[in-house]
């Protein structure tokens, strides 16, 4: 049986990836190297890994707007992450996740997605509905 | 959502597919952050430099571009954040000719809709000051802070897409920092210290951000002892801003909406405050020391300056000369740039060494296309913003007083 989380209503599609988990922040220009799809700002936990194709589970969306349109030029470049799910999103980022058509939750009923989650889960994400599945998981 | 009848209109097609698309978007946006309707707003601001936009957010713009007419023009002021390029100086900072040839199409586009190339993240200086109570759609972090916090406007981080979609439906949806609900403080600071140069603002503004960590939250910080210059709020707000992602800060006795502590906080009880102290603001310094290490690059910029910053800057290069190993960037907006050349003070700023770039901030150009091509790392700012974004572009930031990165590019390293 796996488990359900509820959250906020989400913006996007219904995706299914492997979760990406940490306990930091997410702003595309401060932290990423876009072109080669991996953390690149040394003082984040996800220093050197790659985001593209993974579920972001992170805290917050921090930094400046420039996500808004960087995330829409990600995926069109096939360097996106499938969805990002954080404790409380930004403005920019929900923003962002509307104009590029990218799965995003937040507030999630049970407490922030970072202590509820880990790094290899298995997801199902449901943002119409406010609902992820852990899939690999009782 | 509510939707007046011309908002339905425009959601059904009947204005255009440019206005339609637009609608939808505020309407995906308003949804998650359950605004109950859409606001009239006086003025939309986009950021949306070419290296974000990149090949294919430019194309999606001249889609736009190519509506109708009728169709495609923004229904109220809409102006532009810095661009990805400075036509004029953009060789001499190692951009490229393509870099170029993406900016013009940009340009084309955002006029074609109706924009007016201000080119700036200090329009509350220079365009049209905002005014309390009213509702904008604001892109750059630190021209929200700014507008909402001292100049008591109602706006959040809206990024380009949806700076966009208000300008073209003259509306935003009604949610966040337009609620007063949202504008009571949440947080307490109290100074012990005294902030003086423009660089020790912005560190008090990376301090209280990296406390504060959330959009959702608004700091309070009392004991200034004075009224700060709008250049000093200015480093403050783009610093907090890019630290903690805040939209609005309240200085009791300084900001209008907070003429007294409790009413920063709505009347509710003040919290204790967190203490910030001299060893705090020297804390944050000592992250990012480096004495004595070579200076590739010293930046001016983030926020744009000011022309008294352009004077200043003007005024301790005079007689002095940039290190031949070092580059020396000052950016500014269009409208300072022409000041400054008819006041001479690029004149003497370009005498020196230096380059100034008009209608960019740097970081918005391309950083680490820049870094590659000139061989820069070790970079020097008075600027606490910059710090915080630009290491992720590999460069490797020292943060120090206006004084000291001008005498640490003459010198060619840190003194």
């Amino acid at each position: 049986m796996a488990i359900v989380l509820a959250c906020h209503k989400g913006i996007g599609p219904t995706v299914t990836g492997t979760a990406l988990v940490a306990e930091d922040n997410f702003s595309a220009r401060y932290d990423l190297d876009r072109i080669k799809g991996v953390f690149s700002r040394p003082a984040h936990k996800l220093y050197g890994q790659s985001y593209v194709g993974k579920v972001l589970v992170l805290v917050t969306a921090k930094g400046g707007v420039a996500s808004a349109w960087m995330l829409s030029e990600m995926a069109a470049r096939g360097l996106a992450p499938k969805a990002i799910l954080l404790d409380r999103a930004n403005t920019i980022l929900a923003q962002g996740a509307a104009f590029a058509k990218l799965a995003l939750v937040d507030r999630f009923e049970r407490g922030a997605p970072t202590s509820l989650i880990g790094t290899g889960d298995e997801l199902l994400v449901e943002p119409a509905q406010g609902r992820v599945t852990i899939l690999n998981r009782d | 959502m509510r939707l007046t009848e011309e908002e339905s209109a425009m959601l059904a097609g009947g204005l255009g597919p440019v206005r339609q698309w637009a609608v939808r978007h505020q309407i995906a946006v308003g949804e998650f952050f359950d605004a109950p309707d859409l606001v009239p707003v006086a003025q939309a601001h986009v950021m949306a430099d070419t290296e974000s936009l990149g090949h294919s957010g430019v194309s999606w713009l001249e889609g736009l571009a190519a509506a109708a007419e009728p169709e495609r023009r923004v229904r109220i002021p809409t102006i532009t954040d810095p661009r990805g390029l400075d036509f004029a100086s953009y060789k001499r900072l190692g951009q490229t000719d393509a870099m170029a040839s993406l900016e013009a199409r940009a340009t084309a586009a955002f006029e074609a809709l109706g924009v007016l190339m201000t080119n700036t993240c200090i329009n509350y200086q220079t365009v049209l000051p905002p005014v309390r109570g009213e509702h904008l759609a604001m892109g750059d972090t630190g021209v929200v802070i700014y507008a909402n916090s001292v100049q008591g406007a109602r706006s959040n981080f809206e990024g380009g897409p949806s700076a966009l979609a208000a300008g073209l439906t003259g509306r935003t949806p009604r949610y966040g920092y337009h609620l007063d609900a949202h504008r009571a403080g949440t947080l307490h600071f109290a100074l012990d210290c005294r902030p003086h140069d423009l660089a020790d603002w912005g560190a008090l503004g990376g301090i209280v951000g990296r406390a504060a960590n959330s959009y959702w939250q608004v700091p309070v910080i009392s004991g200034l002892g004075r009224a700060p210059t709008s250049d000093e709020l200015k480093h403050f707000g783009a610093a907090l801003a890019s630290f903690g992602s805040v939209a609005l800060f309240h200085l009791p006795g300084i900001t209008p909406e907070a003429p007294t502590l409790a009413d920063a906080f709505h009347g509710r009880p003040a919290p204790a405050p967190v203490r910030i102290a001299q060893a705090d603001l020297e804390a944050f310094y000592a992250a990012y020391a480096a004495p004595g290490d070579k200076v590739d690059v010293v930046v001016f910029a983030a926020p744009q300056l000011s022309l008294l910053e352009m004077s200043r800057v003007a005024g301790l290069l005079d007689g002095r000369r940039v290190h031949p190993a070092t580059a020396l960037v000052v950016a500014t907006s269009p409208e300072i740039k022409f000041a400054a050349d008819r006041m001479g003070l690029t004149a003497r700023i370009e005498a020196a060494g230096g380059i100034v770039a008009a209608g960019v901030c740097f970081y918005q150009s391309y950083a680490r296309e820049m870094a590659e091509a000139n061989g820069w790392q070790r970079l020097l700012t008075n600027s606490a913003k910059l710090v915080n974004i630009i290491a992720g572009y590999g460069y490797r930031p020292t943060l120090a007083s206006m004084e000291r990165c001008i005498d640490g590019a003459v010198a060619g390293r840190i003194v």
